[in-house]
């Protein structure tokens, strides 16, 4: 196999040696956490954007014509509320995190357009994943046995690259590949140089779009001439079982293999029991690891996920026990305490083995 | 096939548009549909030059609706700008989804066109094609490219010199690109589809002669030299010399094929819907045709010539010909016309072999059961393939549904009528499409007096095990032909043994087996789990089962045929951890009794709501669930701007909004409810009630049993009511509430119309009414029947904000998960009587737009999940509920930690 070597070979081979004996534990929800801070707009945008616009950049033509709401904007906190990005990543490594997820997950040149903040995508995921990588340092320092790893999130955008988003054209599409290819190169190039000791692709509505994703992520590795461990998350949108661009888990995979990841999973979207048949499925085939991060249950009546840690850590523990997974977390709602619980209910089982599909050689 | 054990799969091409393509060596033969090629095909040619996109979409559409299994799309042509239109077609396409289920081909000898093509592929498609032709360089680049698109790849058998013409260059350059491919490329070896190139034959040129041999024996070495590889071709390119006489290129293609495919050629870009059987050829034709095609006479061609214009010149005569079969005994035409597929006489044929027989069954177990064999004969040695075997099925189909009404008559004679001996829910697996036994089956159980659902083809587990439940079935039929449906099967037994299923299932299909039914399904499902050889025995084991009197003797001897073929196979799992009662119990939430003072409900008892005014309902009505209903992903009301959903998410909800009007206005259905609010202690994990003066009654709840911290308690619902010991007074509540009194008049009158958009949009409707119902009754119990949130904010939004205190549990979710306490808490509410609303045996209510539940006032009440019980618990539940062991583990099946004996 002509593979490039690891970008950070001591990380890689910690992340390999950790995930053969355990069941490694991903981190909750940012957004439900931030929203604790209860951040007004002035807060969102601290004294760089204070006017409504970064302060520091030059090539601004008309400061007033991008004043703009910030207020939202969780991945621009990086920059601007730091210390409240470090607090909820230390809690999350407190509760028992083996890997913290940036706060990347809209740091694309497509998702920062809503606020004239393009300029900003590379320095939020260098910023993202730095501080991320800061914050498993002090903790590793305390607990030198146990390494935690960064994992640098590249979300899906607010645009699909197979869906039309006109009805009355279906063969409409207002992205395409090269532009999605080429903001995920400068997100993954930021992820890298902040020192991100993995790459996932998540919350995967489009496969096409992760498609772009995983191919910006090997030209980035091209280019250094090393590469880093990569993760893949799907979502199921709905209880029909399948991607909002229409695939069932299994074709998800299948479209996904390529790019031999060290994880498939599936996160977000639902809770984790109604996620338990597709994460079978990839349990039954993947040939890497197998990562679930669920929200916590399904929205109530007010919009919020009201699944308690151990209503959660049950079903995650079943799981486990099933022999379904290897990396375990939380997204929508979930606290540090969903990840305390889930962390503690998966002690001790014995992670899944990937599956192998052996090559025959000539008869 | 050995069945290992351990965690390895074959290493299959594994393919995918929105569902997978796995290439099985059970499939034989994959049909790439060729008709989307605007070098093949002078109609789609003229529609793209057009710009007729949508028509081009509809040939797409019948290649795959005609058994295509990739299909193949090609743009190739001058006029042509072959990069946009290959996009916009792709991306069309894209937005079918019975054609985007199947991968796509990008075919192209242009590589930005496939490079263009490749962006618009969700799914693993195949790339068709790269080669060696302009060096080695530019293929590793390009089959690097392919690989980081995620596609599977044709390599044409073309090299620097040249295109490789006989056998030896074929093997030559195939091998040398493999080996590039898998030890340079890294490329996964099952990826690579082989094209070694067909010509045509049969030209007048010596050197042509023997380019079908070439091929095929050049296919034969390929395959097994070169592991996991797949041989494809053009087929149509073999005949390109007898083009004008179509019998013969047929003839010349059926041939080919039979002997390519047995050389282990596995796809080919073929017209799917008019491929011929070789059997059915004209004997001396198929002589001469397959001199030519194996090379097996210098004279070959001439001789094929001589007999090749008969062919041609008759066609008024063909045609008459092909009408042969006509003349045949009327069974013989029954089985020609299901072996070739043709629909057009099944009726009239039916009918007199029907005139003819003594039972209508008979026609079904005599001629169409013979033709099908013959379908399967023929299939099984490669003869044939899946598109004309769907074909045949479809005639099958036909044929049964004329014949149904005549047996529903003679039941009716028979004085069967209304006398159902079971319901059974019948399904292909998942994966699986599958359905000719299983509708025979079908049919024979119906004639039978079986009341069948037939859930048809590709369906997923929880579908079957929610309709047997919702149907009340008294067993379930599988059935599927693949072999990794046997997987799926054994995958229904789990999930009908977690989710505490207890009715027979039924195991039948051409690759199902006694053995595989004993070592993989039946361990797994503590009912009933029997395979059924074929449709003649179905009625036999189908009647076993149901019968009282028949069962226990039946199942005594399949089991013990079973645990023989098993004895050597012996081996379960490893235990799990759950604390013992005791600890769980010593465990409990606290409550902090000492110091807390439940509040007393200001209006105890029983209330009852006749005839709710549905208009105060409407705005507490969650609107999420609703398009979730409707499969439009997002929350309201941001989902009525969303930018891919937003407008049928809008069209919907008008709808929804006008009809609830009607509903609200024209009072179609009523809400009605009950509530009651009385004393309560608990003791241990029961909580006593006193309803009125006599007796008090008992809840039974289940306590989880999780090994948790300390700090951390293993929760029971009874812990939020203070102990009886304590002395200290609590109450406890309980709701039932319907919005689906009258709904039935509403839905037979949609029903008649033909309506079923109305009809699910008034059930959906309805759910929500009686959610909103819920939702409005704890408020209401809060702030005035029990009263202890007064003060608790009157606008929805103040809800959104904080959490409101106290929980409102349903009997048969998690927290209390045994349905049959809802017989207990509709006991206390009188709900039949004050609501309208009844359960049935499995305890769902009826009408079905219901909710019910217990209300807790404890500001620390929480909702959980009980989760696993072990056999400790499940006794003590046993001894409280006075019921025996069995029936304790029956109700409680799916949260045993344990395998009951």
């Amino acid at each position: 196999m002509n593979l490039l070597p690891w970008l950070n070979p001591a990380r890689a081979e910690a992340l390999h040696a950790a995930l053969a004996q355990r069941i490694l534990i991903i981190d909750g929800a940012m957004g439900t956490m931030i929203q604790s801070y209860k951040l007004d707009e002035a807060g969102y945008r601290g004294e760089r954007f204070s006017q409504g616009y970064d302060g520091r950049h030059q090539h601004v033509h008309d400061h007033a014509h991008h004043v703009c709401d910030l207020k939202g904007n969780n991945d621009l906190l990086l920059l601007t509320q730091p210390e409240i990005i470090r607090a909820v990543h230390t809690q999350y490594l407190q509760a028992g995190a083996d890997l913290l997820e940036t706060n990347t997950f809209n740091a694309t040149s497509i998702s920062q357009a809503d606020y004239h903040l393009e300029h900003v995508v590379y320095e939020l995921n260098r910023e993202g994943a730095r501080l991320a990588r800061e914050c498993c340092d002090a903790i590793e320092a305390e607990t030198p046995h146990k390494p935690r790893f960064v994992i640098g999130v590249l979300g899906p955008t607010s645009r699909t690259a197979s869906i039309s988003p006109d009805v009355n054209d279906p063969g409409y599409r207002n992205v395409s590949f090269d532009e999605l290819r080429a903001t995920y190169r400068e997100a993954t190039r930021g992820l890298i140089d902040g020192g991100a000791d993995v790459i996932m692709v998540e919350t995967i509505f489009d496969t096409l779009n992760a498609k772009a994703a995983l191919f910006a992520v090997e030209e980035v590795f091209d280019a250094r001439g090393a590469r880093l461990p990569v993760m893949i998350s799907g979502t199921i949108t709905d209880r029909s079982g399948r991607t909002l661009s229409g695939q069932t888990a299994e074709a998800f995979f299948y479209s996904m293999r390529h790019s031999r990841p060290l994880s498939i999973g599936l996160n977000c979207a639902l809770g984790a029991k109604d996620l338990r048949p597709h994460v079978e499925t990839l349990a039954t085939l993947a040939d890497c690891y197998v990562s679930t991060h669920p929200n916590a249950g399904l929205p109530n009546a007010f919009g919020e996920y009201d699944e308690t840690p151990e209503e959660m850590a049950a079903t995650i523990r079943e799981f486990a026990q099933a022999g379904f997974l290897n990396l375990v977390g939380g997204c929508c709602g979930t606290s540090p305490a969903h990840i305390k619980a889930i962390a503690e209910a998966v002690a001790g089982i014995v992670p899944r083995r990937p599956v192998v599909y052996p090559v025959q050689t000539a008869a | 096939m050995t069945l290992e054990y351990d965690n390895t799969l074959p290493r299959y091409t594994r393919l995918s548009g929105l569902e997978p393509l796995v290439i099985t060596p059970e499939l034989l033969f994959v049909n790439v549909g060729e008709r989307t090629n605007v070098t093949g095909s002078a109609q789609f040619k003229k529609l793209i030059k057009e710009g007729r996109f949508e028509e081009a979409v509809d040939v797409a559409r019948q290649q795959v609706a005609n058994g295509a299994q990739i299909i193949d799309v090609n743009m190739d042509e001058g006029l042509i700008d072959s990069e946009a239109a290959m996009v916009r077609f792709l991306n069309l396409i894209a937005s079918e989804p019975d054609i985007a289920r199947i991968p796509v081909m990008v075919d192209s000898s242009k590589w930005s066109v496939i490079e263009a093509g490749l962006q618009c592929l969700q799914g693993k498609g195949v790339v068709n094609s790269i080669s060696m032709k302009e060096g080695i360089e530019i293929f590793k680049e390009q089959a690097r490219k392919v690989l980081r698109y995620g596609a599977a790849v044709v390599v044409m058998a073309f090299d620097e010199v040249g295109q490789a013409d006989t056998c030896a260059r074929k093997v030559e350059i195939c091998t040398r690109a493999y080996r590039i491919l898998v030890d340079e490329v890294g490329f996964p070896p099952e990826d690579i589809i082989f094209d070694p190139n067909i010509f045509a034959i049969a030209t007048g040129i010596e050197e042509h002669n023997n380019y079908a041999v070439d091929f095929i024996e050049a296919t034969r070495i390929i395959k097994q030299t070169l592991p996991h590889c797949h041989v494809s071709g053009g087929v149509s390119n073999v005949s390109f010399s007898f083009r004008g006489n179509e019998t013969v290129r047929q003839a010349i293609h059926a041939v080919f094929l039979y002997h390519a495919i047995r050389a282990g050629m596995d796809m080919g870009i073929v017209n799917a819907g008019a491929l011929l059987i070789v059997d059915d050829l004209d004997p001396e034709l198929r002589e001469r045709v397959e001199d030519v095609v194996l090379n097996r006479r210098s004279d070959a061609t001439e001789r094929l010539l001589e007999v090749a214009d008969r062919y041609k010149a008759r066609k008024g005569e063909v045609a008459a010909e092909s009408q042969a079969w006509r003349e045949l005994p009327v069974r013989e035409r029954l089985k020609h016309a299901l072996v070739h597929g043709i629909d057009q006489y099944i009726d009239g044929d039916t009918e007199e072999v029907r005139q003819q027989s003594t039972r209508p069954l008979d026609v079904i177990e005599g001629p169409l059961m013979d033709g099908m064999n013959v379908v399967g004969d023929l299939f099984g040695a490669g003869k044939m393939f899946l598109p004309q075997v769907v074909k045949s099925a479809r005639v099958m189909k036909k044929a049964v549904a004329y014949l149904l009404p005549f047996i529903e008559e003679e039941k009716l004679r028979s004085g069967d009528v209304g006398k159902s001996n079971g319901k059974i829910i019948m399904a292909t697996v998942k994966g699986d499409v599958h359905d000719i036994g299983k509708n025979i089956v079908g049919v024979v159980l119906r004639c039978n007096n079986f009341d069948v659902v037939d859930l048809g083809v590709m369906v997923p587990t929880q579908k079957i095990l929610d309709t047997a439940r919702e149907e009340n079935a008294d067993m379930i039929g599988l059935s599927g032909l693949i072999t990794p449906s046997l997987e799926e099967m054994s995958h229904v037994a789990k999930e009908m043994q977690r989710q505490g299923l207890a009715i027979p299932l039924l195991i039948g299909g051409a690759t199902t087996s006694r053995a595989h039914t004993a070592l993989k399904i039946e361990p797994h499902y503590k009912a009933p789990t029997v395979w059924v050889k074929d449709a003649s025995r179905a009625v036999g084991v189908a009647q076993s089962l149901i019968s009282k009197d028949l069962v226990a003797e039946f199942m005594a001897r399949i089991r013990h045929e079973y645990a023989e073929i098993r004895e050597r196979h012996k081996d379960r799992g490893p235990g799990k951890k759950l604390v013992s009662l005791a600890h769980a119990r010593a465990q409990a939430f606290n409550g902090g009794w000492d110091s807390y003072v439940p509040p007393a409900p200001l209006r105890p008892g029983i209330s009852v709501f006749n005839d709710y005014p549905l208009a105060e309902l409407v705005d507490y009505i969650d609107w999420t669930p609703f398009f979730s209903t409707w499969e439009l992903a997002g929350n309201y009301p941001q989902i009525l701007d969303d930018e891919i959903v937003g407008a049928q998410a809008r069209e919907l909800y008008r709808d929804a909004r006008a009809m609830l009007d009607k509903i609200v206005n024209e009072k179609w259905i009523s809400a009605r409810g009950v509530i009651g609010l009385w004393p309560a202690a608990s003791v241990g994990d029961d909580v006593e009630v006193q309803a009125g003066s006599g007796k008090p009654t008992l809840l039974r709840f289940l306590r989880q049993q999780a090994d948790k911290p300390v700090e951390r308690p293993d929760f029971c619902l009874a812990d939020f009511i203070a102990p009886k010991a304590s002395g200290v007074a609590d109450w406890i509540g309980g709701f039932a509430v319907t919005a689906g009194i009258g709904i039935e008049p509403h839905l037979e009158r949609f029903e008649r119309e033909h309506d079923d958009y109305a009809s699910i949009l008034l059930k959906a409707l309805a759910d929500r009414l009686a959610e909103a119902f819920a939702e409005c009754m704890h408020r209401r119990v809060r702030r005035e029947f029990w009263g202890y949130a007064p003060d608790e904010g009157l606008a929805n939004d103040d809800l959104i904000a904080e959490k409101y205190r106290g929980i409102r549990p349903a009997p048969g979710y998690p927290a209390c998960p045994e349905h049959s306490e809802k017989g207990t808490l509709f006991d206390l509410l009188s709900a039949e009587e004050n609501a309208g609303i009844e359960l049935t045996d499995s305890f769902a209510m009826y009408p079905a737009a219901a909710v019910s539940g217990w209300y807790f006032s404890h500001p620390q009440s929480q909702y959980f999940v009980v989760g696993r019980v072990s056999k400790e618990q499940v006794e003590d539940y046993a001894r409280r509920k006075g019921w025996t062991l069995e029936v304790a583990e029956r109700w409680l099946a799916p949260l045993l930690d344990y395998d009951p004996e």
